[in-house]
């Protein structure tokens, strides 16, 4: 069992409350601050809360959990589509391309998407777009091969675009259902590793249009994550975000941040490093995970 | 990206030009905005409360009130406090008196560590050691052939007696390389620890079992500079679980502020003791706690501001 988080501790102190004073409203902002939801978003959602605590005549600290878990959920805008679009047109393989800054979990994304489709009856075909980082298309071959999912790779420090379009080509001659192209990690301020991404993207489309375009966002990111969606997004507009290592102490309330200023949802969550630690995103589920009430499990 | 703290300050600084004497509003207001800057800079929330308290209590002592300029004079304090905090002069690698010196690298998944590995190996090459690399990771899809890659490049010997790929045992392997390097008259052991999270309490005992296999002289927790408030979390878990004797701070060549930076000290009170700073085994450096203060809050500017304050 995983201990409860600031605020589930502070929750308590709240209940002990008969009326909501001013440290009870510091204490709901720290343990937003403290899962990484950032200032900003911090204060419009406490500013909403209190408007809406007042309209209601709020007292109860038990109410007040609940109006503040539904002003996350609605942050969040649940009705957002987050389906994967993995389903290619007129025999053309559906390709996903997967981005993000070292070290956020791409390669192992990619396994376990493979993991999933397979399991659904699906053909894939991994690209090892990352001929950059020391092992990086021998780590995603061994994810293939675990998964069943053939790995087409090119010469180490080969151009990743050139990969990248025989990956898809490779996919649609062998008729397999998705190509889901893993790219090397960089760090969203670094330009020429950019550019290199958008050609990455240019070249693949020579097939046609990118399905899906993921960016790995790491749970454990603090306030950087914004800027890290904001860049790829604008160099290879991302349709969706994963967010990785939800498994730890991390709570990911980036996100937020991102759904909120961008728009772009967060369509799966990573629960850890096996093939199937891998869950659709519930926005309910994981507001609930934040607030310390209802940690995320493995099989959620 | 972010308001910067001179963004922040200006305001306060053009109100407060003139004055000769501040007021306790006038701290609070000053210490309110730097508290926003800390948090934007993903400082973890309980340390910038005690560190904005220990500002409070010197900016209301007689240094400030006897100042000439005291709002300059408070954000003198913030930047010798933050220097302070992060280490003032530093610290060097321990060396072991008898060889082999074993320095062994932990952390999350994917803060850098293998990498950092390879960098210690071509830095303590390049100053006349013999470093041994040890691949006791084996559990990340082929993080072996990852460091036998980097140890290629820095033209180090890699200790890899498994595979890797949840096949052969971290601890046996990390103390059987002990004698490998004693043998092979290494005078450096680097060895690459499997990331692991602070909550996974198996995963910890293995690290406290290949710290008691090896006997380190350090133990490095490697630290990605773009961590938020986890930090402190994650640092008091490798702290408890295996001990910590110092800290590197990876992908500083980020545009992250790398608050972590601070709470890390804070909560371990290891020194940080290099900076990784980009993907090839050369970027790499000592850890500066100035130029790290000067990042957290955006100081350059704030240098700049007070001159004109
Ligand atoms: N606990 C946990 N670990 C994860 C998760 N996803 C990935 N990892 C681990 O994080 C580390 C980095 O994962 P990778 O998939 O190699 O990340 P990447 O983004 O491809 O990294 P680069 O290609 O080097 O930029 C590995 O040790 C993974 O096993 C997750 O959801 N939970
Ligand atoms: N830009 C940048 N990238 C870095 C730095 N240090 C490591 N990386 C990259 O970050 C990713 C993860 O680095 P690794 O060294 O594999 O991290 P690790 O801690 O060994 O990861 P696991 O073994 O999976 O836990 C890789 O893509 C590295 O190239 C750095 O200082 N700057
Ligand atoms: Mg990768
Ligand atoms: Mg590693």
């Amino acid at each position: 069992a995983r201990s409860q988080n600031a605020f589930g501790k502070g929750l308590l102190g709240l209940l002990a409350r008969d009326h909501l004073d001013e440290d009870a409203w510091e204490e709901i902002e720290d343990s937003l601050i403290t899962a990484d939801v950032g200032i900003d978003a911090t204060r419009d959602i406490v500013d909403r809360l209190r408007e809406r605590t007042r309209v209601l005549g709020t007292r109860s600290a038990g109410e007040l959990r609940d109006l503040l878990a539904t002003e996350l959920v609605t942050a969040l805008d649940p009705g957002l589509d987050r389906s994967l679009r993995t389903t290619g047109r007129d025999g053309v393989p559906a390709v996903l391309l997967v981005v993000g800054v070292n070290g956020a979990g791409k390669t192992t994304t990619c396994g376990k998407i493979a993991r999933v489709l397979v399991a659904d009856g699906r053909s894939v075909t991994l690209g090892a777009a990352d001929t950059f980082r020391a092992a990086a298309a021998d780590q995603l071959e061994t994810w293939g091969g675990r998964v069943g999912a053939e790995t087409v790779r090119g010469a180490e420090g080969a151009d990743p675009a050139s990969v990248a379009f025989d990956a898809v080509r490779r996919g649609i001659d062998a008729g397999t259902d998705t190509v889901l192209i893993d790219t090397a990690g960089r760090l969203q301020n670094k330009i020429g590793l950019m550019d290199e991404l958008g050609k990455v993207k240019r070249v693949v489309e020579k097939h046609g249009p990118i399905d899906e375009t993921l960016l790995i966002l790491d749970a454990t990111t603090g306030q950087n994550g914004l800027e890290q969606a904001r860049v790829f997004t604008e160099v290879v507009n991302v349709t969706g975000v994963v967010l990785t290592k939800l498994d730890g102490t991390a709570k990911g309330g980036i996100v937020i941040a991102v759904q909120r200023k961008l728009g772009i949802p967060v369509k799966l969550v990573g629960l850890g490093e096996g093939a199937d630690d891998l869950a659709p995103f519930d926005p309910a589920q994981f507001v609930d995970a934040l607030l310390g009430t209802e940690p995320l499990a493995r099989d959620a | 990206m972010f308001d910067t703290l001179s963004d922040r300050l200006s305001g306060i600084f053009t109100k407060l030009r003139g004055k000769g004497r501040l007021t306790d509003a006038d701290i609070d207001a000053t210490a309110r905005e730097i508290r926003l800057a800390l948090l934007e800079a993903d400082v973890a929330l309980p340390v910038v409360k005690g560190f904005i308290a220990n500002v409070k209590e010197r900016a209301r002592s007689a240094e400030v009130s006897q100042a000439l300029n005291p709002a300059q004079q408070i954000v003198k304090i913030v930047n010798e406090e933050l220097i302070n905090v992060l280490g003032g002069e530093g610290r060097r690698l321990q060396f072991a008196k008898q060889p082999p010196t074993v320095i062994m690298l932990a952390g999350l998944q994917g803060s850098g560590k293998t990498t950092l590995a390879g960098k210690l190996a071509r830095w303590l090459k390049a100053q006349g050691h013999q470093p041994l690399l040890v691949a006791a990771d084996l559990q990340r899809p082929n993080a072996v052939g990852q460091l036998q890659v980097l140890g290629g490049r820095a033209g180090v010997e890699v200790y890899a007696p498994e595979p890797g790929n949840g096949t052969g045992d971290p601890v046996q392997v990390a103390r059987a390389s002990i004698e490998h390097a004693k043998r092979a008259a290494r005078d450096i052991v680097i060895v690459d620890t499997a990331g692991r999270l602070g909550i996974d309490a198996e995963m910890m005992q293995q690290a406290a079992d290949i710290r008691d296999a090896v006997d380190p002289d350090e133990v490095i927790f490697v630290i990605d500079a773009m961590v938020g408030q986890d930090a402190v979390r994650t640092a008091e878990a490798f702290r408890d679980g295996v001990g910590i004797t110092g800290v590197v701070l990876s992908k500083l060549d980020g545009d992250a502020r790398g608050g972590a930076a601070l709470s890390v000290r804070e909560v371990t009170g290891q020194p940080i003791l290099f900076a990784s700073t980009g993907e090839k085994l050369e970027d790499f450096d000592v850890f500066h706690p100035d130029r790290m203060a000067s990042r957290i809050l955006g100081m350059g500017d704030v240098l700049t501001l007070i001159e004109q304050a």
